[in-house]
């Protein structure tokens, strides 16, 4: 699949401002006023700014509204209207904080639970796609929900958690690659299953239907940067959960020094989870390629 | 609505015939033709006449080489347009509601006016039959020429898909693929028609009739041939002497 920016910085700052106010829902970190504005306006920013950028894929953004409309059957209608009702209860709920000086605990609840929800409904438009197998697991939307409590957890400074969210979301990273590896083998689909021909002999692509390039193969072909694959994937796991862990539990004194630490420990977080984000693109291999003779 | 029907009174689609089909693409450039000029918005190209051309189609011809475990390779002409799936995902995957199956004859078509250019629908479709129009930014796919096949303004032969009207192989059918006893049907029960990628569990409207076997090639080519004096046995005479000379010279291909 096409690594589009918008997407990637759709779906990793989204899912760490959402996974901001699944937290705050729950009154961690436990502040008002201005503090408390500070960290409404981070959260509300990553929340939204994601959401904008994912808008810019659109053909026709000023038709986005009509997204909210088959919520029945459509887990992007869904994401819509989880997204706006999150946002809308944690603002109810933000202004309790900041201004009132109330902690109003079933709002933030809901508010967390439709967080929570908005991540897991965007996981599901990637992982209800059979054409992609290496989406179409589990551990899709099992990646999608711990990364965005870990980084949350990380944005929210609980420092005891985090470590353990981390370490959570990484081991679900490593499961993830390793199932994902399979998976287009799992699916059994084939050149020979993609023609009906496959009973009478090995099939090849002999000539593709155009001599130019069109947008099937700009959208699902994505070939070019799969060879680093390895590597980024080392890179990604040190900056997203081994340094971050490590800068939350180093042994260091004084309030300044700490939060620098966890400052580089939120920015290589970021890091990793945006060169992950690449891989589940770049890496994604949609049936469609195999009448290219491609994957 | 983009949730599918339950049932539709009838399923119209294609049925092609890759025994006929030559690959000579009139099906495609009908297609475009006809589409760019009628319903919805049009099929756009971009860089058209300069180094980086593509566009929008809605029908495209691949050719796959088939080899058997023993004898010759075959090619196979494989013209792809949508398949009016009855579990089409591509419907259910729209957040709009632009893209919609008709209850009354099982085509997938797209509100133009509905949809967003998400992209989603060409995401979960396995054949590759859908496309985002650059220029318009919706999306664009085969209609069965919903415009052609009910238009009484038409002569009645003319009441056929454009792709249809144009195969000068009659390698491509229409008809109602969920009536048992129309020509359609009786083709694809005949041939063993078949679907594609069956395991995404799409159930194609549309068939495909498989390659009928090729004749073997025989060893003997003609039944005369063995009455034909050969023209050249163990050679004799110099050239016999040549022949054996030339192999005992050191660095030859035997």
């Amino acid at each position: 699949m096409h690594p589009a920016p918008s997407v990637i910085i759709f779906t990793t700052f989204s899912g760490l401002g959402f996974g901001l106010l699944y937290f705050l829902g729950f009154g961690v970190p436990d502040v008002s006023g201005v503090t408390a504005f500070v960290f409404f306006a981070i959260a509300f920013g990553l929340a939204v700014g994601g959401l904008l950028a994912s808008t810019f894929h659109l053909g026709h953004p000023e038709r986005a509204w009509k997204a909210f409309s088959q919520w029945k059957s459509s887990w992007l209608s869904r994401e819509g209207i989880c997204a706006v009702a999150a946002l809308l209860v944690m603002g109810l709920y933000a202004i309790g904080v900041i201004f009132l000086g109330q902690r109003w605990v079933f709002l933030g609840l809901l508010g967390s639970i439709l967080s929570l929800a908005t991540v897991f409904t965007t996981s599901m438009i990637y992982a209800q796609l059979k054409t992609i197998p290496r989406w179409n697991m589990w551990a899709t939307p099992a990646m999608f929900i711990t990364f965005s409590i870990a980084g949350g957890s990380l944005l929210a400074g609980a420092e005891s958690l985090a470590p353990k969210l981390m370490a959570v979301a990484g081991v679900v990273q490593l499961i993830y690659w390793a199932m994902g590896d399979k998976a287009f083998q799992r699916a059994g689909t084939d050149l020979g299953s993609a023609t009906g021909l496959g009973d009478r002999g090995s099939v090849r692509a002999f000539e593709p239907p155009h001599t130019g390039t069109n947008y099937l193969l700009r959208e699902f072909v994505h070939i070019v940067g799969r060879k680093h694959a390895q590597k980024l994937r080392i890179i990604s796991f040190a900056l997203a959960f081994v340094l971050p862990i490590l800068l939350i539990i180093a042994p260091v004194d004084g309030i300044v020094i700490k939060h620098l630490f966890a400052l580089f420990a939120v920015l290589s977080h970021i890091a990793g989870v945006v060169v992950s984000r690449w891989l589940f693109f770049a890496q994604a291999e949609h049936v469609v390629g195999l009448y290219y003779g491609k994957r | 609505m983009t949730q599918l029907p339950q049932s539709t009174d009838r399923k119209m689609g294609l049925v092609i015939d890759l025994d006929t089909c030559v690959g000579c693409h009139a099906c495609v450039i009908s297609c475009k033709g006809w589409n760019t000029e009628n319903y919805g918005a049009p099929l756009s190209d971009q860089d058209a006449y300069g180094a980086d051309p593509s566009g929008t189609f809605l029908n495209r011809v691949h050719s796959y080489e088939v080899q058997p475990a023993e004898g010759h390779a075959q090619l196979v002409h494989f013209p792809k347009s949508c398949l009016h799936c009855e579990d089409a995902p591509c419907v259910t995957v729209c957040p709009t509601g632009a893209s919609y199956k008709r209850v009354e004859d099982g085509i997938v078509l797209v509100n133009e006016s509905d949809c967003i250019g998400c992209g989603l629908c060409a995401w979960s479709c396995p054949y590759g039959a859908r496309e985002l129009d650059m220029a318009e930014g919706v999306m664009k796919k085969c209609t069965l020429c919903v415009d052609r096949i009910y238009n009484e303004n038409l002569p009645e032969v003319d009441r056929v898909p454009s792709c249809v009207r144009t195969c000068p192989a009659g390698a491509r059918h229409f008809g109602d693929l969920g009536d048992p006893d129309s020509d359609v049907s009786k083709l694809v029960a005949e041939r063993e028609g078949m679907d594609l990628m069956p395991e995404m569990g799409t159930k194609p409207v549309n068939k495909y009739l498989p390659p009928r076997p090729k004749d073997t090639v025989e060893d003997q080519i003609d039944i005369l041939a063995p009455l034909l004096a050969p023209v050249a046995e163990e050679p004799k005479g110099f050239m016999g002497w040549l022949d054996k000379a030339l192999d005992k010279v050191p660095g030859g291909a035997n």
